[in-house]
């Protein structure tokens, strides 16, 4: 025998079992502004608009390059626009608060064993922090030197 | 086999552009958006950018920076909007315009990198 | 230490009142004194009407899982002197969120219930070999796979830390996915096919959003959003394989 087959008894039809009325509460569509780990998981996720909103930036670069000097002086320029540079801040500790909390949270979904035991987390984290700091580097070689 | 929902492959594209964008982004953005605008580095010359922008290999791993952040984007800022503001119920029209963009904005980068001088 | 601290909990008479009250008991703080021993003390001595669900008073049963100024906790496991000790004169005692309340501190746990039975939450065999084989064998490493998530006590903390479970009642919720984890992950089971319509499914782990409110609020260090993300990531894995493989294995 496969599975067994735990069917609750067949209730007469047209009969309802009743109970007194429950109260139902309603998710407040600012349920995510009521505790502070609600807003963390949420700015987490608003980290994604910031890296998007990074890849635009960097399309727009390709595109001035592909078009000529001025148009990377002008791209240039337009980094330096104090909105832009403010939203550039912004973005960078979004995306920064993306990597830190991607790099944590990536070794719940893979865990590790070792001897029999599990590898702590913070652990199998650390190989990605050093790759991350490897690929900065060599990333910000080839473009600056 | 059972049968499986296709989740799986939008998750997969969310994860796999989580760890490009995790991994790739903060140093350009710092470079680009911070350290060159504000003067603490040198901004690299049009010609060496140029010259980089030559290589296929370059322009392969800049197409994957763009391309899978996006659909990273898209899936995170799907579910974000289905519980964050609770609209559910415009489940197709959301996804379309998350996913579309993301398909979108790679179609754009595919244009740009694939006829960059 | 204050010698009294008041206890502001959340009252509903379902034939009386539309909506939830609160009401105000003052209770001593004796040093050895969690939330639950405050509760008996009101229901033995102050208003016998107070109604909620408790059993073991240590922790095992799952049953006085409450909000205690807004977190979930096992009201036997969450002493007063916390509160006290940090200066609070009062502790907000309410139901579990984002489950229907049937009376004052008792909630609703049939949906949660079915929740669980239709995970298959038992061994699955193709074939059930004979007696005379024996006993099923497990190395300790092949313990070690799924015992974590074979501690869950059915107290649904997890349940009333998920904003997903709020937002979606369809959603079959961290504990259920963490039993079908430890049944998965058993070497004696070989049902993960059966159960992959329920779980690989949007209302199934692709629901959660790795929250990681349940694995915080557990008082048994389940872990369940570990156990979901890695049921997704072994999904993947599964429906490439499918590609590949057209009858191979199944997420495990």
């Amino acid at each position: 025998m496969s599975t067994s087959t735990l069917q609750p008894p067949k209730k007469p039809s047209g009969y309802k079992p009743f109970h007194p009325r429950w109260y139902r509460p309603r998710v407040s569509v600012y349920w995510w502004l009521g505790e502070w780990h609600y807003l963390k998981f949420i700015l987490r996720e608003i980290s994604s608009v910031f890296v998007a909103w990074f890849v635009v930036e960097t399309l727009l670069l390709v595109n001035a390059l592909r078009q000529g000097p001025a148009a990377y002086e002008h791209y240039l320029k337009l980094m330096q626009n104090p909105l832009i540079l403010v939203l550039n801040v912004v973005s960078l500790f979004f995306v920064v608060f993306h990597t830190i909390t991607w790099f944590n949270l990536a070794p719940s979904a893979m865990p590790v064993r070792f001897g029999g035991k599990r590898v702590p987390d913070f652990l199998v984290a650390a190989p990605s922090y050093i790759a991350w700091i490897v690929v900065s580097v060599g990333v910000a070689w080839l473009l600056l030197r | 086999m059972a049968k499986q929902s296709n989740e799986a492959f939008f998750w997969m594209l969310f994860s796999a552009g989580g760890v490009v964008a995790a991994m790739l982004i903060p140093v350009q953005l710092f470079l680009f958006g911070v350290a060159i605008p504000l003067g603490w580095v040198q901004a690299p010359s049009y010609e060496h950018l140029v010259s980089l922008l030559r290589m296929p290999l370059v322009r392969i791993y800049l197409f994957v920076f763009c391309s899978l952040p996006l659909f990273h984007w898209a899936h995170r800022f799907r579910f974000t909007l289905y519980d964050g503001l609770q609209v559910k119920h415009l489940n197709e029209v959301i996804f379309t315009l998350c996913y579309g963009g993301a398909i979108a904005g790679s179609a754009v980068a595919g244009y740009l990198l694939w006829s960059a001088p | 230490m204050a010698e009294k601290i008041t206890l502001e909990i959340a009252r509903y008479s379902p034939e009386q009142d539309e909506q939830p009250h609160y009401e105000c008991f003052e209770v001593p703080v004796h040093k050895e004194w969690v939330v639950l021993d405050a509760l008996n003390h009101v229901k033995d001595n102050v208003d016998g009407t107070l109604t909620y669900r408790w059993s073991c008073r240590m922790g095992i049963c799952g049953s006085c899982g409450m909000m205690v100024n807004g977190e979930p906790k096992l009201t036997c496991a969450t002493f007063l002197s916390h509160y006290a000790n940090q200066g609070a004169r009062k502790i907000r005692v309410e139901p579990l969120r984002y489950f229907p309340v049937v009376r004052d501190l008792v909630t609703e746990l049939s949906d949660f219930l079915n929740k669980l039975k239709k995970v298959k939450p038992w061994l699955i065999h193709e074939d059930e070999p004979p007696l005379s084989q024996g006993e099923f064998l497990q190395t300790p490493a092949q313990v070690d796979r799924y015992k974590q998530y074979s501690m869950c006590i059915n107290c649904t903390l997890c349940y009333a830390a998920c904003p997903v479970v709020g937002l979606d009642p369809v959603f079959v919720g961290p504990a259920a996915l963490a039993l079908a984890q430890r049944y998965n992950l058993d070497s004696r089971d070989q049902g993960a096919a059966e159960r992959t319509a329920l779980l690989a499914h949007p209302e199934g782990v692709w629901g959660c959003t790795f929250v990681g409110e349940c694995t915080r609020v557990c008082p048994k260090h389940v872990d369940p959003a570990g156990a979901i993300q890695q049921y997704k990531l072994a999904a993947v894995m599964s429906w490439l394989k499918s590609f590949v493989m057209p009858r191979g294995q199944d997420a495990r």
